[in-house]
Parts: C-alpha cells; structure tokens; sequence
C-alpha cells in the first residue's frame, strides 16, 4: 500500500478496528491501543523522513487514485518539504498528547481515543492532499473530532467554545468552498473543459493542474471581479486567516484554548493553526501570486498588530492557559509575516517556525495540563514559589518558556531570525515592529513565569505539591529534544526546506508574469466594453483557449 | 581576508569544556534528581574553567607564533544557519582582541569559580543549590565564550542572549526571595530591550549588504565589505538631519545593544538591582565579564564605527555622561554592593569613553584592569558580607580592619587600583582613557575629557568613602553578628583575592605608555596596544611626553582631592556627613534615590502599558468590540432572524447547520456515486 496513504489513515483505520473489536475492552486497552496506533504512524512518517530527498524541488511520494475521475477529483497525494515537515510534527505530537491527558480524561475515555485518532487522519489527511476537494474534506472532516474533543472533555464553558470555533472556521471556509469552485470552471475554462482539483498534472499524465490555472488580475476590464486574483486571494486568505489566527479573527482561540482538555490545546495549537498557514503557503501563494504581493502589506499591517496586540493582551492574562493562547496569536503573526516576505529566508523560517511554535507551544500547554491536574486551577494568582516543591517541572517549563521566547540556542531563535530577516529585505518597518514583539514576548513570559514559580511558596496548597512523574518527563524531554536540536542544528530542517521554497518561489514568478502579460492586452477589451458580457467572456475564454497545457 | 587565518580546532574546546560542565550538572539535577557529591561537584565545574584557560594560553602561543601574515586562528564547526541568502557558521575566531578577551574570562572566571567554593559552601545544603549554582556559571562561562570567540554576528549574539539568560538566573538565584526573582527578570526584559536595537542593526547589515553582492555576517566579510556601503546614505525624519550616513545608523542600532548589555544610560537600571544575585556572580558577571560584552562587540565592529563618527560621537557622550552620573549615585549608597554596582556603571562608562574617541585599544586595557580590580573589590565585600553573616549595609560596618586584616589589606589595593593610584593598573588605564578624550576628533573633546577627570575625582571620594566606612573608624556592627563572631574566610576566598590584587598591581604594565616607555628605554612599552594593531587601529596622533605626564598629574591631583575629602568626612570628623545629610536633605535624598529613574520609567512606561493592555486592548477591543459586539451582536441578529423568519428551522443555529451540512454532504455524495 502507498506509505503516505498508509500514514493518513493508520490513526483512524486504528480507531476504527478498536469499535469494531468491542466497545467493552477496557479503557485501559484502548488508551495502550491508540497510542500504539499513533506510535507507529509517527515511525512510517519517520520512513518519509528518510526517503525524502532533500535536492528535489517538487513533490514526492506521489500516488494517484481516481475517485471520481468524471468531475476531476481523486485521492492523489505528495509531499514537498514543507508539508514533510508538518506531517512529522503532527505524527510526533499525537502520541505525546495522548500521552500527556493519560489520566486526565475520566468521561468516555474510550471515545476520546478515538476522536484523537479520528483528528490525526484529518489533520494528516489536510497536509498530504494534492486535491483540492479532498484537501476541503479533509479540512472540513478535522472540525468534527475537535469539535466534540472541546464540547465533551472541555472546561466549564464548553459548549460556547465549541460552538464558536465551529463556526468561526466554517463561516471563513464556506467562501473557500465557492471560490474553489470558480477556479475549478475557471481551469475548466482554460483547457478545454476539462474538470480537475488536482493541483498539479497526475503522474504519468500530460493534463494540466489547478496551479497552471491563470487566474485573471483585476486590470482586464472585461473579466467579473469574482473571477480575479484578488476575490478569489480574499476568500481564501478569509478561511486560513480565521485559522491562523489573524487579528481580528482570533477571538475563538483563546475560548478554545482554554476550554479544551489539554490533548485538544495541544493539537488546536500545535497542528490545526498551521492549518492557516499552510493553506497559505500551499494555495494561495502559489495560485494567486499577484494578489499574494498585491496585498502583502496589508497581511503585513494585520500580522504587525497581531504580534504586538497578541503580546500586550497576553501581558494581561489571569489564566496561564489564556496567556499561552494569546501567545499564540503573536507567535502565529510573526509566521505570516515570513510566508509574505516572499523570499527565501523568510518562507523557509516560516514554516520552521510552524514547527517550532508546535513543539513549543504544545510543551507548553503539555506543562500547563500537567499543573491543572494537580491544582484544578490556572489563576496565576494561585501559584507562587512552586519551584520549590516542584524543581524539574520549573526547570523543564523554564527551557520551554525560553524556546517560546527566542532565546538563540533553542529552536524558536532560528526560526524568528529568519523570519525578521527575510522581512527586513522586502520591508524593513515592518520587520522592525516585529522585532520588538521579541521584547514583548520575554516580558509577558518571564513575567507568568516569574509569579508562577518563583518568589516565597507561601499557599498551602502549593506546597505539598508532587513533582513531574516518570510519564510526565519523558513526554516533556521527548518534546526538548527537537527543541534543542532545531536550535543547534537546524540544518536538516532546512536543507529538506530550502528546494521546495525555491520551487515555490520560482513557480509564483512564472505565474505572476504569465498573469500580468495576458493583462496586458486589455485595450482590445476595453473597447470592446459595450457588447454584451456573455460576448466579452466568449472573446476571453478564446484568447485563453490558446494557451497550450504545459 | 580568510588566508591570514590558521586554523585550530582548539578554540571549539575552550567552549565545549564548560558546556560539558554545565550540562552534567544540568542533567544530574533536572533529570537524575540527584546531586552529584560536593567534591565531585567541585571538580567538574572548577576544572572546567581551569582547563578552558589552560587551552586558551595554548592558542594564545599558537596565536603569538604564527608566521607573518596570518593574525588569527579560525574554527569553523559548522553551518548553523543556512537559508537563502544568509548562511551563519558556527565558527570561531581568535585573534589578537579575542585573545585577550578570552585570558581575561577564563582567568578571571576560574579564581571565581574558585571563591564560589568558599561563598557558596553554608548554602542551601540539602536542595542542590550549590551545584544549581555552579551548573549556571559553568554555563555562563560557555556562553561568555562563545560571545568573545564568535566569528560573525550570530554566534556573538547566541553567547550575548546566553549571558543574559545566566544572568537571568543567577540574579534570581535565590528565587525564594520575591525581590530576587524581580531583579532578574528586569535584567532580562531591560536586555532584551538592548537586543532589539542589536537585532535591527543585524538587520540593517544584512540588508544593506545583500544589495552590495553578498549577505554575510561574518565580521572579516563585513570588513571586506565596507567600502561597497561605506557612502550609502539613508532618509532619516528631517528633525534628525534628514540624512544619515549607513554605517552611523548600523553603528547607533549596534549600540543600543551595548547600551543595555553594558548598563549606559538610559538602560543602565537594571545593574544595581542585578546585585541581588549571590557576590561571586557580581564579581564575575557584573562587573569583570559579561556587562564589557558592550565595549567588546563595539571594539569588535570597531571597522564599521571608524567609518561612523556620527555613532562613535554618541558612544563618547553616552559613556562620560554615565561615568559621572553613575558615581554621582554612587556617592550616596550605603549597601556595600550598590556602591560597586554604580561604580561598574561609571566605568563602563569610561570604556565608552574611549571607544567612542577612536582608542579602542584604550578601552579593552581598561575592560582588563576593571576585570581584575572591580572582581577584586567585589570579592573583597563578599568576604566582608560573608564575615557578617550575610550584612551588606555599610551602615552596620565600621572598624572592621581589626577582624578583617587581610580582607582589609586586600581590599585597598582594589580601592587604590580604581582611583588611579599612581603605578598601579587603574592608573595606567585610565590615564589612557582620559588621554583619547583629550586628542580625540570627536565634537566637544574637551568637554569629555573635563567630565572624565571630574569623574575621576568623585570615583576617589566615594571609593575613599566605602573603604573607610567599611574598615575603618568606629564599630557599628550590631550586637548579634558580634556575638556571632567576626573571622576571616576560608582560603579559597582569600587565595583568588590575592591573585587578583596582584594583577590589579601589575597588569597596568602590559599598557605602560609608549612616551614613559622610551624614556626609560623600553621601545613600544605600551604592549597590549601593539598586540591589538592588526585587529584594532590605534589613533593616529603622536602624544607628547609632557601632555601624558601633565593630564596624568590632573587626574591624580583629583583624585587625590576626592579622597582626602573622604578621608575628612569620614575618618577625621565623622560627625560633619549627617549634617551634611540634615542641611541638604532634598539634594541626598534625590541622590540616594538614584534621582527616581525606577520610579519614572514604572509612571511613563510600566504602568501605562500594561493599563492600556487591560482596559483597551483586551477588555475593550477584544472582550468587548469583538466578541462582546460584532460576534455575539451577529449571533442575537441571526438568532432573531431565525425566530422570526424561519421558524421551521428552530432548534439552534449549529445544531440546524450541523444537520443541513450532514444531509448536503449525503445528498451530494449519493448523487456522486450513483453511477
């Protein structure tokens, strides 16, 4: 069987088999059973780690299935480097965040297994897709686990939480769904009326993918505006913004953050945020180039304020976990940031950077879990001095804290320089406002960190307090190793990244030119403005007709 | 540039042998849960240091030995970062400047490790404070390295960030302590300030030199590549001229990294505080190493700052007009920790000083002196503070030569080393400092060198000052610590404090004045600056040997003033300083207030910040403009809506869309699949 698809449903077909076997295997069986399950998807991934070759630019690992073949739509997968090193970070998390809630969850903790699992297939399944329909299933299957992972095991305002996060994505993907729409007749439009999702031409195929779609630019009078690069940019950034999230979208997060159970947060903030941002990368760069760079400085302006408004309000929390999600929305600002520097250094740290908040952000809320089971309280308030009773897990959330910081030597260093650098060459005011999150960023941090564990442990409660178990560290150092590896040697990260940003970058020029030039002859139309519209579309689909599949 | 090097795979030792320290000691405590023995301890994180310093002479005679041509050693590890344009080797560089920086902290470092065996024993014995504390100044001693040892930009600000996250830790140390743990996390926070502008000026190199054929980092690259950015010009607002030279705004960016690493004004508040931290960590990384990084990294850039007068001018200011508002401050301070601190600050401020005038060479002689005699001199009132169990307020000393005899003795030379007595270091060094000011082309030259000899005089009033209220006169040591008894300390204390007043004695010889030199005979006497040349060019001018004798004859007579006014006030009528106190109480009470810097930037930036954050930001914007209107406001209107007009459709919004999508999806798939 192919191995990318073999990873994508290894989790659920797990799942599944425990249903099917008896709902009466105690829970116990279904935990060790899942997490065997997500334990052996995380070692085949590793196996698409070694294969992969680093010096190739497109995509690899390619299978192609015919689903539906009359409507364009089949199970075709690949990965580049960017998506081979999102698939891994969520291949490696899913164990340790089943891993890290082993205790925790007392109601049906046999669903929850399975919901994990079920979001793992989803999760992976959004990655790996080179079909935009199935990458839109996937990406609209992956809300219903999560929905039911922070409406059944979530805090006391569940069900608001869940409820929000729901409809926030599926509000920002519905204008998705009808833009994909239009660029799959638009692609019809342009070779001959052959109906495809798949983004690239199916191996051994000479027919043309979505991405040698010429997406109009909105100079040529005579195309309607919800055929351009710009509508369609729009409603795409509208879905992955809501998921990044962009300010002023991010409102659900910090409600889903703090409501979920602690396996939710950490796969909410490790993996689907980056749902956001790889749709970006993946989709909206590469098909609409010349909207991309239109409109960089405005995601710019709203990854700015998101650094530095994510920061301050952070500053403010009363809740560590709300702290951690308001973190996030900078943390992801400084992502968005790189992806739209449209360079290498800025793309390349962008994604290492999903991987870097990942990991440390889901240690992050690993370590805030690991303190509410003991305590059932997130109040800052409530803590002080727990270093005392509690010396490895402040030492282990102190190296975290720091990776969350961008302190040079841990992982979240390479990825924020790059990131800022690649910026500063398209936009240096831009990248300077950035930067002084990285101020912001130590002092909501150190300031949570400092109330939290230092200072005299003078609450009762807190003193008697158990340190970390032999679980509970191996999850966390298994978490540090990456940590400090992406820090001190980032270079295998990047190597596997660097062919696939310049196969992008170089792609998006091809297009963006190719899109401009065919603006060009826009005077033939304008005169042309008074026939009827339906003549006008005629005219254009003729001149794009032309042009030959690749 | 690159064939003038050697290469030797030593200089990634001097790095790894305290990071092997620390990383035992970290694994042992973090992950083990068991400290390691005392001896065992001992060993590890004191040999570290030793032999780091032994393999630092080693490069330093394959440095000295090298055939002509080749100024330094080179090891390149690995490619750290690589990604598009910008690639950043983990590499090391030991030149001449490196060199002596690396003596100096690895020398220095080891005596410290040395004391903290003594300072540290009656600490925390049960919990593995003591070997906590050692893993991080092993640490500190790793980064501090790799800061000096950095072949480019990065790797200098991968030990930069790590020395101040030692310092982080090891101000909060004892982090039981609320005030401890607040003191460490302002040394960061007012770091990380500096760092931004460090960063931006990174930036701006990158920037400037990937439009001039190649981004690098690499300091011998960037040297290369001077004269390609060396004319740019870049618009400024016009209130700042409108027009700025590249290399000045790199320079300034540069510098505010310095600024907050090296406590100059404004960024200089967190350095008092700093001396929460236990004294051997004051002593080694608040005074002799980690707060020279400034000067250092500007003495590093030293190409770029030659070809920006604008930056070296404000670095001169900055530094003289820190150096005397620090000892201003310094004069009204009781703790006997606070008064080094601001005298730290103030001499940074005459490393800046130099640098700023174009004698960088000057500078790194005085960040060698100040290392041997301010370490000193912190060592010095660790054994004071240790002898009075734990007693830091000079307001509880007194008369303490009687006890403390060599302590006593030891102490003095510190004291007399840092106000220039002449023939010792601090003479030499500062005289060299004060010198560059005086010939220097920087606007309002004289200026500078009157403040820095006026500096000078109020450093020997308040040195004069501490010394005499701590050793001599009356006893004002309470009754309890009396009781307690009053000893000397052990001889790992007193061994390194020896060895340090000898170098604060005799290491002014390794800068002894060309001039003086070839009077008695000796050509280049000035070694350490004829070491530095390939690295660091000398001021061109040619100094006169009665201008050298005449300004040091000024400084002196200052200096002399300052402590015999001291001697006045505090040993011969110990009566008149209250009433000094009583009639100008406004004035002292300002000064002992550190002039309410702390109090003004919590007023303007603190509060403000985090008030606006609560109430607007997140309360209003986000709680309330937000959610609180345009979600929850279009949830009631759909809600409504859907009561009213669809009423068939009741139930809920989401459960009703979870329904429609759920049959949608169906009807679409069977549709799809029918044949």
């Amino acid at each position: 069987m192919d191995l990318l698809t073999l990873i994508t449903f290894l989790p659920l077909a797990t799942g599944l088999v425990l249903v099917a076997l008896s709902r009466l295997l105690p829970a116990r069986t279904w935990r060790w059973v899942g997490l065997a399950g997500t334990l052996l998807t995380f070692l085949l991934s590793l196996q698409l780690w070694a294969g992969f070759d680093p010096a190739q630019g497109g995509y690899q690992f390619l299978h192609h299935v015919p689903w539906i073949p009359s409507y364009g739509i089949h199970w075709f997968v690949g990965i580049d480097g960017m998506s081979l090193l999102l698939v891994v970070l969520t291949t490696f998390l899913m164990p340790l965040a089943l891993l890290g809630s082993w205790t925790d969850i007392e109601k049906s903790p046999r669903s929850f297994v399975f919901f994990n699992l079920f979001l793992e297939t989803g999760m992976l399944g959004a990655f790996v897709s080179l079909n935009l329909f199935q990458f839109y299933v996937f990406w609209e299957v992956m809300l219903i686990p999560m929905y039911f992972i922070i409406g059944i095991w979530g805090g006391p305002r569940r069900i608001y939480a869940a409820m929000k996060f729901f409809l926030f994505t599926m509000a920002g993907s519905l204008l998705m769904l009808i833009a994909m729409l239009v660029l799959y007749f638009l692609h019809a439009e342009q070779f001959a009326g052959a109906l495809n999702f798949d983004l690239i031409a199916a191996p051994g195929a000479s027919t043309a993918g979505l991405l040698d779609t010429l997406v109009p630019i909105a100079e040529n009078a005579a195309v309607p505006w919800w055929k351009t690069q710009a509508w369609l940019f729009f409603a795409f950034a509208l879905a992955f913004g809501v998921k990044v999230p962009i300010v002023p979208l991010h409102t659900w997060l910090p409600d889903a953050h703090v409501e979920a159970p602690t396996a939710g947060s950490v796969v909410l903030a490790a993996v689907l945020l980056k749902m956001g941002t790889y749709g970006f990368v993946r989709f909206a760069l590469p098909l609409f180039p010349v909207a991309a760079e239109t409109y960089a400085p405005v995601i710019f302006t709203l990854a700015v304020i998101g650094i530095l408004y994510g920061s301050l309000v952070a500053m403010v929390q009363k809740d560590i976990k709300k702290l951690v999600a308001y973190s996030s929305v900078a943390h992801l600002g400084f992502v968005m940031i790189g992806i739209f520097a449209l360079n290498e250094e800025g793309l390349q740290g962008s994604i290492l950077q999903m991987v870097n908040h990942g990991l440390s952000t889901g240690a992050l809320f690993l370590l805030v879990g690991m303190i509410y089971g003991r305590r059932h309280t997130r109040d800052i308030a409530d803590f002080g001095g727990i270093a005392k009773p509690m010396p490895v897990f402040a030492a282990l959330f102190g190296i975290v804290v720091m990776s969350s910081i961008g302190l040079p030597g841990l992982n979240g260093f390479v990825g924020e320089f790059l990131i800022l650098a690649g910026a500063f060459l398209v936009s240096p005011w831009i990248a300077v406002a950035a930067t002084f999150g990285v101020v912001l960023s130590a002092v909501y941090l150190l300031w949570m960190y400092r109330r939290v564990f230092f200072g005299p442990c003078d609450n009762p409660e807190n003193m008697g307090l158990l340190d970390l178990g032999l679980r509970e560290k191996a999850v966390v150092v298994a978490l540090l190793v990456p940590i400090v590896w992406i820090g001190v040697y980032p270079d295998p990260f990047l190597t596997r990244l660097e062919a696939s940003v310049g196969d992008l970058l170089h792609r998006m020029e091809k297009t963006a030119s190719a899109a401009r030039s065919e603006a060009q002859p826009s005077e033939v139309h304008q005169a042309g403005a008074a026939r009827s519209e339906a003549q006008g579309a005629e005219d254009l689909a003729a001149i794009r007709y032309g042009r030959s599949p690749r | 540039m690159v064939e003038t090097a050697a290469t030797s795979e030593l200089l990634r030792c001097i790095v790894l042998l305290p990071l092997i320290g620390a990383v035992v000691h970290g694994v042992m405590l973090g992950l083990v849960r068991r400290e390691l023995p005392r001896g065992l301890v001992i060993a590890i994180s004191c040999l570290a240091p030793a032999l780091a310093f032994l393999v630092t002479l080693v490069a330093f005679f394959q440095l000295r030995d090298l055939p002509a041509g080749q100024t330094a050693l080179v090891d390149g590890v690995y490619t750290w970062i690589g990604a598009g344009r910008l690639v950043a080797e983990m590499s090391f560089l030991f030149d001449p400047l490196s060199a002596v920086m690396c003596l100096i902290v690895t020398g220095v470092g080891t005596l410290i490790h040395v004391y903290s065996i003594g300072y540290m024993d009656d600490d925390h014995r049960d919990d593995g404070g003591f070997q906590r504390f050692f893993c991080y100044l092993n640490l500190f001693l790793a980064a501090m390295l790799l800061l000096v040892l950095g072949d480019n930009l990065l790797v200098m600000f991968l030990g930069w960030e790590g020395v101040g996250l030692c310092s982080y830790l090891l101000i909060g140390f004892w982090f039981g302590d609320r005030w401890n743990a607040y003191c460490g996390m302002k040394a960061f926070v007012v770091n990380r300030i500096g760092d931004f502008g460090f960063l931006i000026g990174i930036f701006l190199i990158l920037w400037a030199l990937a439009d001039a054929g190649g981004a690098t980092l690499d300091f011998r690259e960037i040297q290369a590549a001077m004269p390609a950015i060396v004319e740019r010009t870049v618009a400024v607002p016009t209130w700042l001229g409108g027009e700025w030279r590249l290399t000045t705004l790199i320079g300034l960016c540069l510098f505010v990294g310095a600024v907050g690493k090296s406590a100059q004004i404004p960024l200089y508040v967190w350095l008092p505080d700093a001396m929460a931290g236990p004294t051997p960590v004051s002593a080694l990384i608040h005074a002799a190493t980690m707060v020279t990084a400034g000067i250092y990294m500007v003495c590093r850039m030293s190409f770029l700052y030659a070809e920006a007068p604008g930056a070296s001018a404000v670095i001169a200011w900055t530094g003289a007009i820190t150096a005397l508002f620090a000892a201003t401050m310094a004069i009204a301070q009781t703790d006997i920790k606070k008064v080094l601190a601001y005298s730290t600050v103030s001499q940074l401020g005459y490393m800046f000083l130099a640098a700023g005038c174009g004698a960088y060479s000057a500078a790194i002689f005085h960040v060698g002196t100040h290392a041997f005699f301010k370490a000193l001199l912190f060592l010095g009132s660790g054994a004071v503070i240790l002898a009075l169990h734990h007693e830091q307020d000079t307001d509880k000393m007194g008369g303490l030569r009687r006890h403390l005899p060599w302590t006593h003795k030891l102490f003095a030379i510190g004291v007399l080393a840092i106000i220039g007595f002449p023939g010792l270091s601090g003479f030499f060094s500062k005289d060299e400092v004060l010198l560059a000011a005086y010939t220097a082309h920087v606007p309002g030259h004289q200026a500078l060198w009157a403040i820095g000899v006026l500096t000078a005089g109020i450093t020997a009033f308040y040195m004069c000052r501490l010394h005499f209220r701590t050793f001599f006169g009356e006893s004002r040591v309470p009754q309890d610590i009396v009781h307690h008894g009053i000893h000397e300390p052990a001889n790992t204390v007193l061994v390194p404090l020896a060895v340090l007043a000898f170098f604060s004695i005799f290491a002014g010889l390794a800068g002894f004045p060309d001039p003086y030199g070839e009077q008695l005979g000796v050509p280049e006497s000035n070694s350490l600056a004829h070491f530095l040349e390939p690295v660091l060019a000398q001021p061109p001018h040619h100094v006169e040997l009665a201008t050298e004798l005449g300004l040091a004859a000024l400084a002196t007579t200052m200096a002399a003033l300052g402590a015999g006014l001291a001697w006045f006030l505090y040993v011969s009528r110990p009566e008149l300083p209250a009433r000094f106190r009583a009639r100008l109480s406004a004035l002292h009470r300002l000064v002992e207030n550190k002039y309410y810097v702390d109090e003004l930037y919590d007023a303007l930036i603190v509060r403000p910040l985090v008030g606006i954050s609560d109430r607007v930001l997140f309360r209003g914007i986000d709680a309330g403009l937000i959610d609180g209107v345009v979600i929850n406001g279009s949830a009631r209107t759909v809600r409504g809506l859907a009561s009213g007009v669809l009423k068939y459709a009741h139930g809920g919004l989401a459960q009703g869309y979870l329904v429609t999508m759920v049959v949608g999806t169906l009807a679409v798939l069977a549709w799809l699949l029918r044949g």
